[in-house]
């Protein structure tokens, strides 16, 4: 009797060992989800110095960790409220803290995704755009989340400033490799991107004058009795430049369409979903982290501001958008509108509003980011971009035309598409604040996206002029080779398709159970 | 309002038609007997499920579903109470006759892109079915929206230049109307809390009348443009470029009735006619939709287009029933309620008649039409009996409703809206009767065949079916389905005991 006891005992001891092993192993990681693509990055080039072929799968490999690890912490996040990761043991405001909240949880969850099937998306476009040289595309792709990841993770001004610098150099290295007008595009984006890099390092600059800390948790305790003080002003002032630069807030986007657009559409679905959207996360946490709520509001009319170009953004965007012809150059510009969106929801300092920004983030981080995958797809097959090109596209490529029209519906509005919802905040948010006109903007925006996508689905999905009346689909059909896009294109392709649809299906569902957490508490 | 069931009946009415859908697309063109039983087999299904719903209904339960939050208080919800059934009856029952139709025509014509057709078809159906039975004003619009994307590759099927401007006109007028509700959904969510219709309204209470009467125009503004209301019928007309199924079912049945739908419930289930006579705006509103029957049924005079005067009566049919609502009292509630399951009956079949006349002859003008009753009885007698019922003449269904809408006029001692309901009348018999004549009186044109010849039988018995059941729902309107005690409900529902 004794000794089956024994052995019970004995295994009980084994799996509480295992159990606490794990445990600790969850404990680090906050760090695993910087950690792993950084030294990932670093190990790239060493592999491909052989065997270029397996850097992609490797870059795969690794980008399942942190993908992990951001679905570990939204879980731990959602059990146990937002908690802390001293860096090295060291305890903040001396160290430099991890600090993973509700908005941050969220975010890592989302770049970890994009980031992964991004990368499952690169390889084929990625051969012959940078061909001989795949090692190099990975190292900068990985690095370039790393830095994605980073600014979104950390707690420390500084770091930010650190992770946003790595962000920037790999993308202008990954964007340079472009098609043709990359490298002025490149050099512009340096130029605009560095200053803006270079306002928000002198911010951190003045607050540390102010206060000697870089902690956001420490600063935000040690700021409100210096609201008044000039040199917290003009550090504000530098850091919300710099975030609308890197966000492309109007008129301080004329880098972006530019840059997004002759990026390497491998590369361009990376960052074009991402960089924005990460931009904003930061001015989300510039705003309502960093300073109180009201600094904005009242010390000074920054969020009045910031409306206004939210509205002007969104009218800009929309009309240059539908200046262009080049489809890829049309989405940048909607990109422009997008961040409009965003901005104005922040402005408007409500909960509705704020709610609205933060599912606007996440939602339109998957619109750009399917659109671009199709973009990419279609070009990848050797179609043109210009709207001309998508004569009859939808037999050629039924299941990447499908996704683009789902991508197309939900950045008009149509429910049960994602961007539906978080228009319904938007406006919800705008009625809170007695806004008017801002709901009128947001509402002709989504007309104008109207007219953007359906001309181009219209050109995708209706038979060629010439073949009307007596060319029935059948002579047709023979003339037109069905070939979609390669399976890596093609899964990330559905998967994005399919997250706009459950976003919106389940936005209720996200919003109870992460973002109503990731407002401020005051709203 | 009595006993609520909760059943997922609701949601598998509306998912049927889905699933079928994209059965439908995997199937493609290949194996079209296949493609075409996933619709047939579709109809009967949802026919099925609405059917039985009628039973709890009209034992006073409503039977709810609700499938996820989407907001804090407002769900994805199927709320299914009697006006709500009769407008899933009438759009699951007419989808049966249409499938065969619908068969039967694309093939005598030889249409391209089938499958898209069919597809379109049955989402359609899917989102008629889900904003008949949103239990909610959000739930109701994003089906509304569904609705209005599904239909457009239906309007621009033809693909030519004027098949695709009359896609965007559609589009332009759909897409601002889907914003212009979003805006008011989202006030009225934030003046009352609460989206979910409650019989007699909800708004009551909230917000100052100035708001509420803005409110109120954007609401009928949004939901017009989908029933035509004047100065926003213009798509209408033009989006008769759809193949004459598509005209059928979604012009005169699915998609404006929607439209209808929708301004009703918001008038009665979210304003709530206590409401509006305190706001006193039903006379201004009345006046509108009494402008637009009148002038529809003059512009319907001049359409040699047998399909655009079709819609120019479907427009003044539509604003009819609008108008019995608007009228706030019993009667005419009964009148406009129950005209909106009778129309849909009749107008289905005078567009059948049309495409049928098409497909054999590939005329579409009304001038065309001398002498072809020779050659086409059946489809000429269907006619005749349909345009009859919209003149209001018995023993044809559209008797009784324009009867109810007679009375609610007298009620509200409004008499010259009473006159108007007459004028149209008679306005039916001047656009419908020449067709008739045309057809059975004059001498045949020398293209016209001296011998029965009609289009295939697939077509020709779904119109006499909907044509019979016309009238034997005008000598019995309970037969069956039982419209009649489901609208006496939905009244009761509103105005309470």
């Amino acid at each position: 009797m004794a000794a089956p006891e024994t052995t019970n005992y004995c295994a009980g001891k084994k799996t509480n060992y295992k159990k606490t092993s794990l445990k600790k192993m969850i404990d680090q990681l906050p760090a695993l989800i910087i950690v792993a693509p950084l030294l990932g990055a670093f190990l790239t080039p060493i592999i491909g110095w052989r065997y270029q072929h397996l850097c992609h799968p490797w870059t795969l490999l690794i980008l399942t960790i942190p993908l992990y690890s951001a679905v570990g912490a939204l879980l731990k996040v959602i059990r146990s409220g937002p908690f802390g990761y001293n860096l090295g043991g060291w305890a903040p405001p001396w160290g430099i803290e991890y600090r993973i909240d509700y908005l941050s949880a969220i975010m890592l969850v989302l770049i970890a995704a994009i980031g992964l099937l991004a990368a499952v998306n690169a390889r084929p476009a990625g051969k012959t755009e940078f061909k001989g040289k795949e090692a190099q595309l990975y190292t900068l792709f990985l690095l370039q989340i790393t830095g994605l990841l980073g600014i979104v993770i950390t707690g420390d001004l500084f770091n930010i400033f650190v992770f946003l610098e790595i962000t920037s150099l790999s993308g202008y290295g990954l964007i340079a490799h472009g098609e043709e007008g990359a490298p002025m595009a490149t050099f512009n984006y340096i130029i605009i991107g560095t200053i803006g890099a270079s306002f928000y390092l002198l911010g951190v600059g003045y607050l540390y004058m102010a206060t000697g800390s870089l902690n956001i948790a420490d600063l935000a305790t040690l700021l409100p009795a210096l609201y008044h003080s000039k040199i917290i002003l003009v550090g504000f002032a530098f850091f919300t430049t710099g975030v609308a630069i890197k966000m492309g807030l109007f008129p301080l986007h004329i880098w972006m369409p530019d840059a997004y657009t002759t990026a390497p559409n491998s590369v361009s679905t990376l960052i074009a979903p991402l960089m924005t959207k990460v931009a904003a996360y930061l001015l989300i946490r510039i705003l309502f982290t960093l300073f109180a709520p009201h600094f904005a509001l009242s010390v000074i009319p920054l969020a009045t501001i910031l409306g206004w170009m939210a509205m002007i953004a969104i009218i800009v965007g929309g009309v240059k958008a539908l200046a262009q012809t080049d489809i890829k150059r049309m989405v940048a510009y909607i990109m422009v509108a997008e961040v409009g969106y965003i901005v104005m929801g922040i402005s408007v300092m409500n909960r509705a509003g704020l709610t609205g920004a933060i599912l606007h983030i996440i939602n339109d981080a998957w619109m750009i980011f399917c659109l671009f995958l199709t973009i990419g797809a279609i070009s990848y097959r050797g179609h043109g971009r210009e709207i001309y090109h998508f004569q009859n596209l939808s037999k050629k490529m039924p299941l990447t035309m499908a996704a683009f029209v789902i991508a197309a519906l939900s950045m008009c509005g149509i429910p049960p598409a994602c961007g539906f919802f978080s228009k319904w905040y938007l406006i919800m948010g705008m009625i809170t604040a007695k806004q008017w006109i801002f709901a009128a903007t947001l509402l002709c925006s989504s007309l104008i996206n109207a007219v953007l996508f359906f001309r181009v689905i219209e050109k995708a999905y209706l038979a060629p002029p010439e073949s009307m009346g007596h060319g029935h689909e059948d002579h047709e059909a023979e003339n037109i080779e069905r070939k979609d896009a390669p399976l890596s294109m093609m899964i990330p392709i559905i998967i994005s398709a399919l997250a706009i649809l459950l976003l919106g299906l389940f936005s209720g569902k996200i919003i109870d159970v992460v973002i109503q957490h990731a407002v401020p508490a005051i709203f | 309002m009595g006993e609520v069931i909760y059943s997922a009946k609701p949601l598998w009415a509306v998912l049927v038609s889905m699933v079928a859908a994209f059965l439908i697309l995997l199937t493609g063109d290949k194996a079209r007997n296949l493609r075409e039983g996933w619709t047939i087999l579709a109809a009967l299904i949802k026919f099925g499920l609405v059917f039985s719903l009628i039973e709890p209904v009209l034992a006073g339960k409503t039977i709810e579903y609700t499938l996820i939050n989407l907001l804090p208080g407002v769900a994805l919800q199927f709320r299914v109470d009697a006006f709500g059934l009769l407008f899933g009856v009438v759009a699951a029952t007419l989808w049966i006759p249409t499938s065969f139709y619908s068969i039967g025509y694309v093939r005598t014509l030889n249409e391209h892109a089938q499958s898209r057709y069919f597809f379109s078809f049955a989402m359609c159906l899917s989102a008629a079915i889900g904003v008949a039975f949103a239990g909610n004003l959000l739930t109701l619009l994003i089906f509304y929206e569904i609705l209005t994307i599904a239909t457009w590759p239906l309007v621009i099927h033809h693909e030519d230049e004027s098949a695709i401007s009359g896609g965007r006109k559609y589009l332009v007028y759909t897409l601002v109307a889907g914003c212009i509700l979003l805006l008011a959904i989202a006030i009225t969510y934030s003046l009352a809390g609460t989206l979910d219709f409650v019989g007699g309204g909800f708004l009551a209470g909230h917000g100052s009348p100035g708001l509420l009467i803005i409110l109120l125009i954007m609401f009928i503004a949004g939901f017009g443009v989908k029933a035509g209301i004047m100065p926003f019928h213009e798509w209408l007309p033009s989006a008769m470029v759809a193949p004459t199924p598509v005209s059928a079912l979604l012009h005169a049945v699915a998609v404006v009735k929607a439209g209808v739908f929708g301004c009703v419930r918001v008038i009665l289930f979210v304003f709530g006619p206590q409401l509006l006579h305190e706001l006193g705006v039903w006379t201004i509103l009345a006046g509108v939709v009494a402008f637009t029957v009148v002038a529809a049924g003059l512009l319907a005079l001049g359409q040699d287009h047998l399909k655009r005067r079709l819609a120019f009566s479907t427009i003044n049919n539509l604003a009819l029933i609008i108008l019995g609502v608007s009228l706030l009292s019993k009667n005419s509630m009964t009148g406009g309620i129950l005209h909106l399951a009778n129309h849909a009956f009749m107008k289905i079949t005078l567009f059948f008649c049309a495409g049928a006349i098409y497909a054999k002859t590939h005329k579409d003008h009304v001038s065309q039409l001398d002498g072809l009753g020779r050659q086409m009885p059946f489809t000429f007698a269907a006619f005749a009996i349909a345009s009859m019922g919209l003149c209001g003449l018995p023993p044809v269904n559209g008797f009784i409703s324009k009867w109810f809408l007679c009375l609610g006029a007298v009620e509200t001692h409004q008499l010259v809206f009473l006159f108007v309901i007459l004028t149209s009348a008679l306005l039916d018999v001047a656009f419908f009767f020449p067709i008739i004549y045309n057809g059975f009186f004059k001498q045949p044109l020398p293209d016209v065949a001296g011998k029965i010849d009609e289009a295939p039988l697939i077509m020709v018995i779904p119109l006499c079916a909907t044509a019979l059941f016309s009238i034997i729902f005008g000598i019995f309107p309970n037969a069956f389905l039982n419209f009649f005690n489901i609208v006496r409900l939905a009244v009761t529902n509103v105005l309470g005991g």
